[in-house]
């Protein structure tokens, strides 16, 4: 955003530190707008005299756009499965964090047999990871014309978009383009591409049906020309594609074209480029190759430019060893470094435990912690999960780095009162803290078993060992 | 208005016109003021006035303060009379975005405009450090390994060339380690025996040099005293001739007289100690590296002071020669803290860059701890709820390539990996973005039309 300190924010507010939202002063207020944790339309006193008074209306939309993002931000879809993309402010996530997590997209086509359009359709909306306490989904479809015929596309289209995600619509042609608009416009799909050739009617396109669209050009001189056209005939929400070419000599220019859009957008403050990219790792599909040869390629595509810069992208592979590995890099690299991904320590009953049941401890890193804890949950394993304050590391990490004690392991058990809780002794610890074993045991007086390495075999463990002999 | 004003003087002419209007004015609750019959908004001035003070950051800001000006100047009811001072992007025609938007025209020409892309230049130069020496070197290696040199992050030779791409190396172990099945049959054959072992991650796997972990040595396991170890170090020397690291078990106690020896036996062969760490005697190690020309790995837990802190100790207090740390920051797996390794990988390397020479130094990466990811090696998910996981056998190696991927855009210059299909697919990507990859498919737009 283009203002660098709160102050600069602050003399547009009201300045009553009313506290209606939510922060005791409004110079606090105006700190969380330039950490982009509040946007300026939370001050609702601002908004409501804006209503009223043409002045304070300018002021606020000055303020807003003094405030908007770096990166233009772009909605595709509408409702609760929209996805927002864009809206970054840097280029790399420790300067502050990165925005609006890359979207995700995968393709059907038109001369598809129907049912297997089905078929495609509800394995991406089924699809589920759990990860962090939640599942991962993926984003929406992109649909291509490979039919050529306006009546089929739009039929198909309008087939895909029942299933309620957003939709890219891929067609060169304004016609088919057209005819899938007619049929979804008001869901907000993105368009995607206008390029040299067909700019003059996708843009009419854009103002007319009033959705997002897609610019597509290798050159970035071309790009940035389309952009400006585009924008000086009143389209805002744009995206831009500096084609994903899939290997060689091409994917390297792919990288150093994204990249220098979006140091160019930023660092360079150049507004002209200052859209989400989109990145078409389905690209990769058009080498040579086996299928699994090309599904690794196409992830490796799409990480490279998970990390840099991409916003939304068009994959084909649905198969794990494509999806799983992406899905968790945009969620790791899109996870805020400025907050530190902990749980509560203390004391978590599983599935209603007795004092019969075993005690497990953790840390309190929420990565380690969830899937401790769903591990235990959806294995129908009852007991007492006591979660150690680790200041957020994992086992190995605070292990070795001394957050992981049989001291504070004590304490825990002191402030947890776990001793008034069961009728036994006995706790389990991670296999990564074997070491500590004797420790505990000294520190603490309990018996210490030593379990698996990973929590998603303490099932097993447990039939073996517990109760212990 | 025929008179053209660089920029700097438009900005100074502004300056002395707000100073000479707002004096005397307090700028408090929303107050206007009158200017030849139109209203200012003072809020809309005050941002500007407080960026004109900070004249230093005026070149960063240029754009910005096109964009005030522009509208100020508007407001003020002044002809817009600036061009573009040369250091700063020309400033594009503001938009009609005040047109009516239902009025539709289309224009009949596309507005061209030039991309002048934004180059970046960094003051400070990773280091250069050498692996293996050959025999005019006093080593017996057939080939040596240089990494480091960059100017620039990783790849991004747009803006200075990278003198050398990152290096893979395979480990191998003096005894059975705990190895995922997937990784396992790769080795199966060879697990007892670290020189065929190494053999085969040089010819047959493609590595650029191997890393030898005396595991053995572990009081917890055979206790291998640090003499009889370091023979099978003496053997992998001669089976293979690629650089060599020797890595000892972890144990701090131990480590340290185990890397001393090996340092001793390997005299002039410039093999890496690994490692170094703030909790163990790094001194006797680093001494040993400097006594017998080897280089040593800086190993911290995932925290840039630490490494700042260690790497100073390895120059100061032993006066390890620049040209001989590596650092490792510490590997984690994507999806098990993947996002820490990365940006302390990537903070270390543009501190270093930017010239802090406490840590403008090659980065390592254990990226075999990718296999400690479940979704690596278990059959399937625990999570009955999850879409399952498909066959873990193509899920392995995809999970070490991506980590490795992402710290290599991190600015890492060496890994230490297992899986032969994860070291090969990693090593195209690296040729590809290094630029040693010729061509391209004939039209990257083909998948737009295609019909499977």
């Amino acid at each position: 955003m283009k203002v660098k300190s709160p102050l600069e924010v602050y003399n547009y507010l009201p300045r009553t530190n009313c506290g209606e939202c939510g922060f005791d002063t409004c110079m606090s207020f105006a700190a969380h707008v330039l950490d982009r944790s509040v946007s300026v339309l939370d001050c609702k006193p601002l908004v409501e005299d804006a209503q009223k008074d043409a002045k304070v209306k300018k002021k606020l939309d000055e303020l807003l756009e003094l405030t908007a993002p770096e990166i233009a931000e772009v909605v595709v879809g509408v409702g609760d499965s929209a996805v927002k993309i864009g809206g970054e402010e840097v280029l790399h996530r420790h300067e502050l964090t990165f925005f609006n997590p890359t979207a995700f997209f995968y393709d059907v086509w038109d001369t598809m047999e129907d049912k297997a359009i089905e078929e495609r359709c509800d394995r991406l909306v089924s699809y589920r990871k759990f990860y962090v306490g939640n599942f991962l989904t993926l984003d929406g479809f992109a649909v291509r014309c490979t039919s050529g015929d306006p009546k089929r596309y739009r039929e198909v289209v309008k087939k895909v978009a029942s299933y309620g995600k957003p939709l890219i619509l891929v067609a060169l042609d304004p016609e088919c383009m057209k005819a899938a608009l007619e049929e979804i416009a008001e869901q907000r799909p993105l368009m995607y591409a206008a390029t040299e050739g067909n700019w003059k009617e996708f843009l009419k396109l854009a103002l007319d049906y009033k959705v997002p669209v897609t610019i597509r050009a290798k050159d970035l001189d071309m790009l940035k020309s389309l952009a400006v056209t585009f924008k000086q005939a009143g389209v805002k929400d744009i995206v831009l594609d500096p084609v994903t070419e899939p290997l060689g000599e091409g994917l390297k220019g792919t990288f150093e074209r994204v990249i220098q859009l979006r140091r160019t957008a930023i660092a360079g403050q150049d507004k002209d480029v200052a859209y989400p990219i989109m990145v078409t790792p389905i690209a990769a599909w058009l080498i040579d190759g086996d299928e699994v040869s090309k599904a690794y390629w196409e992830a490796v595509i799409a990480s490279m430019f998970i990390v840099k810069y991409g916003d939304i992208m068009i994959f084909r592979s649905l198969d794990q060893h494509v999806v799983m590995p992406t899905i968790t890099l945009r969620f790791n690299i899109y996870t805020d470094p400025r907050t530190p991904v902990q749980v509560e320590p203390g004391l978590k009953p599983i599935n209603d435990p007795s004092p019969d049941d075993p005690v497990f401890i953790t840390t309190n890193f929420a990565l380690t912690y969830y899937t401790v804890e769903s591990d235990l949950t959806s294995g129908g394993i009852k007991g007492w999960l006591l979660v150690l304050n680790t200041e957020g590391l994992g086992v190995e990490v605070s292990v070795a780095g001394g957050q992981f004690t049989a001291s504070k392991v004590k304490e825990l058990i002191e402030e947890t009162k776990i001793e008034e809780k069961v009728n036994h002794k006995y706790l389990v610890i991670p296999g990564l803290a074997a070491r500590l074993q004797g420790a505990i045991e000294d520190e603490t007086g309990w018996n210490v078993l030593v379990g698996p390495m990973d929590s998603g075999r303490i099932k097993g463990w447990l039939e073996k060992n517990w109760p212990p002999k | 208005m025929a008179k053209k004003f660089t920029l700097e003087e438009f900005l100074d002419l502004l300056k002395k016109y707000n100073v000479e209007e707002i004096e005397g004015v307090k700028i408090e609750g929303d107050l206007e003021i009158e200017f030849e019959g139109s209203a200012i908004d003072l809020s809309a001035i005050a941002p500007l006035y407080s960026m004109l003070s900070e004249f230093g950051n005026f070149l960063y800001h240029a754009n910005m303060a096109l964009g005030y000006l522009q509208r100020l100047s508007a407001a003020l009811g002044i002809p817009t009379p600036f061009v573009a001072q040369p250091t700063a992007p020309a400033p594009t025609a503001p938009a009609p975005e005040a047109a009516p938007l239902e009025e539709i025209r289309i224009p009949q020409e596309i507005t061209k405009a030039k991309f002048e892309l934004y180059k970046e230049e960094y003051p400070g130069k990773i280091e250069e450090v050498v692996l293996g020496a050959t025999k005019a070197d006093g080593g017996s290696r057939e080939y040596t390994l240089t990494l480091g040199g960059q100017k620039s992050l990783a790849f991004y030779t747009f803006d200075a060339p990278q003198p050398h791409l990152p290096a893979i190396a395979i480990d191998v172990f003096d005894r059975r380690p705990m190895l995922a099945k997937a990784v396992r049959m790769h080795y199966e054959d060879v697990v007892d025996d670290p020189a065929e072992w190494a053999k085969k991650c040089v010819k047959k796997f493609g590595a650029d040099l191997v890393t030898l972990h005396l595991i053995s040595t572990d009081p917890l396991l055979d206790d291998t005293p640090a003499s009889e170890a370091v023979k099978v170090l003496e053997d992998v020397l001669q089976a293979v001739k690629c650089p060599i690291i020797v890595g000892g078990s972890g144990n701090k106690e131990k480590d340290p007289e185990v890397l001393e020896k090996a340092a001793e036996v390997a005299e002039g062969e410039r093999i890496m100690l690994a490692s170094a760490t703030l909790d163990m005697d790094w001194e006797r190690i680093a001494n040993a590296a400097k006594k017998y020309g080897h280089v040593v790995l800086s190993w911290t837990q995932m925290d840039i002071n630490n490494q700042k802190t260690l790497n100073r100790y390895l120059l100061k207090r032993v006066e390890v020669p620049r040209n001989s740390i590596v650092m490792d920051p510490t590997t984690a797996a994507l999806g098990y803290g993947l996002d820490y390794a990365f940006t302390n990988m990537e903070r270390i390397r543009i501190s270093g860059l930017k010239g802090d020479t406490d840590l403008n130094f090659p980065i390592s990466s254990g990226t075999t701890n990718a296999w400690g990811a479940r979704e690596a090696w278990m059959i399937d998910s625990p999570i009955e709820e999850d879409t399952p996981w498909g066959p873990r056998e193509l899920r392995g190696p995809i999970w070490e390539i991506i980590t490795g991927l992402t710290l290599s855009l991190a600015g890492v210059d060496l890994f230490m990996m297992m899986h032969p299909i994860a070291v090969a697919v990693l090593k195209e990507v690296f040729n590809t973005l290094g630029g040693k990859v010729s061509g391209a498919v004939a039209d990257p737009g083909e998948w737009m039309f295609m019909e499977v």
